[in-house]
């Protein structure tokens, strides 16, 4: 499903933030991402759904090599990963149920498919009842379901998560948590970094470490291995 | 990546563009506003420019020879300067008219008052003389003053001069203008543009990350752009089918003495308020694509 080989990454302004990244990551597999702050586990995230390009090496998603995508393929690419971030990123004109339609609505998908599908993923994450509220007036957790939602509304092979439990308090952490087991139990892949080492040491997944741009640790059954 | 564009999505496209219109009311009103100034400057200037134009082109084919004959010339020498004149290639007609018949011209032209020259007419026989092609008109009238019984041969050079010369200088400055009126113009779009972008940012980014194409998300802002454009050269193309519709009037009968004419009033206004039409049409859409480029950023 993720395929890197020999990755580095350089920004223009010099920093070197990943360097020889080798990583092979399975269709159905939940990986931590996981490393100090700085460490480059953005920037990994980053280059899987194509926001960045590797400055050298590969980077393989389903089988669409990111280094040599043309500008006007990325489009392809993004309607294969979802990708879920810290401050969700909802739109706040709009409700619950335009939000997840949102991403269906702009890659023109049939009103009919857009329905049924949003109903889907909202009863999935448990909002099908407050359907027609504003982001603004839902928890935190809340927020963050409605964007796990929209992140799998058009049936992503992966999700891409960066630091999604970093605003919310323990309790909510571990309900996004559950959810995130949910979708990865459908078959969907799930890349998390976090920050959250309460989360890696319980919910034992693979653990992928960067530190210094490099792979320090991976392994298949991890623990956080810093001191939080 | 233009595919053919779903009507659904072609709807969504034309509400977005409206409500992003209504989003920025004032800047939408500065920039319909600057195309709307613009586009009636440009109006003016091409309907002076092409009826000076005209005017130009009428007088320059009016142009001709005056061609004094010598005083003591004698018939046959005046029929050998017709050969002579008539020889010539640039040549087109040979007209001749006697001292006395100028001089009656010159009577019925300024008044009653000449007609005490019919004792002693101080005028000069005239060939006139007309070119097949205006420019040759000075080389001509140089070949003629040679010839023997040529008094002088004159072509009112320097009035034909002064015209071209001004109508020259008056589409410059025009053009200076009017090409500084379109880059304000379009500037003021595209910046109008860059705010409705500024503040649908988020949008656009949660747009890219899902996997909308730069197309779709590029639509909005390019109908936007033309709707701009359109309002603004509504009162432009009204007040020039208007106005010219009463300023010919007006005008061309004050003309009409001294053998001027103005264009027509179709074939005026229509080639002009198409021209109107489309550089609005430009402008805006173009005062938008470069906006939306720099920030789609591909």
């Amino acid at each position: 499903m993720i395929e890197m080989k020999d990755v580095t990454k350089k920004y223009p302004n010099g920093v070197t933030a990943l360097s020889g990244i080798d990583v092979t990551i399975k269709q159905g597999e939940f990986v931590y991402i996981v490393g100090p702050s700085g460490a480059g586990k953005s920037t990994f995230i980053k280059l899987v759904y194509r926001e960045e390009r590797p400055s050298s090496g590969t980077v393989v998603i389903g089988g669409i090599n990111t280094a040599t995508l043309k500008a006007r393929s990325i489009p392809a690419l993004r309607r294969k990963v979802g990708v879920v971030f810290q401050d969700f990123k909802l739109l706040p004109l709009l409700n619950v149920y335009e939000n997840v339609a949102f991403a269906l609505e702009v890659i023109e998908e049939e009103p009919a498919v857009i329905r049924k599908r949003v109903m889907e993923v909202l009863d999935l994450v448990g909002l099908k009842h407050k359907a027609r509220m504003l982001p603004t007036e839902l928890s935190g957790g809340e927020q963050q379901r409605i964007a796990i939602a929209r992140s799998i509304v058009n049936n992503p092979k992966v999700v891409i998560a960066d630091e999604p439990t970093g605003n919310l308090d323990p309790d909510t952490s571990w309900d996004i948590m559950k959810l995130f087991e949910t979708i990865n139990e459908r078959g969907t892949t799930i890349v998390m970094a976090t920050h959250n080492k309460d989360i890696v040491n319980t919910i034992r997944r693979r653990v992928i470490a960067i530190e210094n741009g490099r792979i320090a640790r991976d392994e298949q059954r991890g623990d956080y291995g810093y001191e939080a | 990546m233009i595919t053919a564009m779903k009507p659904r999505t072609f709807r969504r496209h034309f509400r977005e563009s409206f409500k992003n219109l209504r989003r920025n009311g004032w800047m939408t009103f500065a920039a319909v506003s600057a195309v709307t100034v613009t586009l009636l400057l440009t109006g003016i200037f091409l309907v002076i420019m092409l009826n000076l134009n005209k005017i130009g082109t009428d007088i320059e084919n009016d142009v001709e020879v005056r061609v004094h004959v010598k005083l003591d010339a004698t018939e046959a020498d005046k029929e050998q300067l017709r050969t002579q004149i008539e020889g010539l290639p640039e040549v087109e007609s040979v007209a001749y008219s006697s001292k006395e018949e100028e001089l009656q011209n010159i009577i019925n032209d300024m008044g009653s008052d000449f007609t005490l020259f019919e004792q002693s007419n101080p005028l000069y026989d005239v060939f006139i003389v007309k070119t097949a092609r205006p420019q040759d008109t000075p080389d001509a009238a140089r070949k003629i003053k040679q010839f023997e019984q040529t008094e002088t041969a004159v072509f009112g050079e320097e009035k034909v001069e002064n015209l071209f010369s001004f109508m020259k200088t008056a589409r410059n400055v025009g053009i200076v203008l009017v090409a500084g009126l379109l880059f304000t113009a379009m500037f003021l779009i595209s910046n109008t543009i860059k705010i409705t972008i500024f503040a649908r940012r988020k949008e656009i980014e949660i747009m890219k990350l899902v996997g909308a194409t730069n197309w779709f998300i590029r639509w909005p802002f390019l109908l936007e752009g033309l709707w701009i454009g359109l309002l603004g050269s509504i009162i432009p193309i009204a007040a020039v089918a208007v106005g010219y519709y009463y300023a010919e009037q007006a005008i061309s009968a004050k003309l009409a003495a001294h053998f001027i004419e103005f264009l027509g009033y179709i074939p005026l206004v229509v080639p002009v308020t198409a021209l109107m039409l489309a550089i609005a049409v430009f402008i805006g859409i173009w005062g938008s694509f470069i906006s939306v480029r720099r920030f789609l950023n591909v």
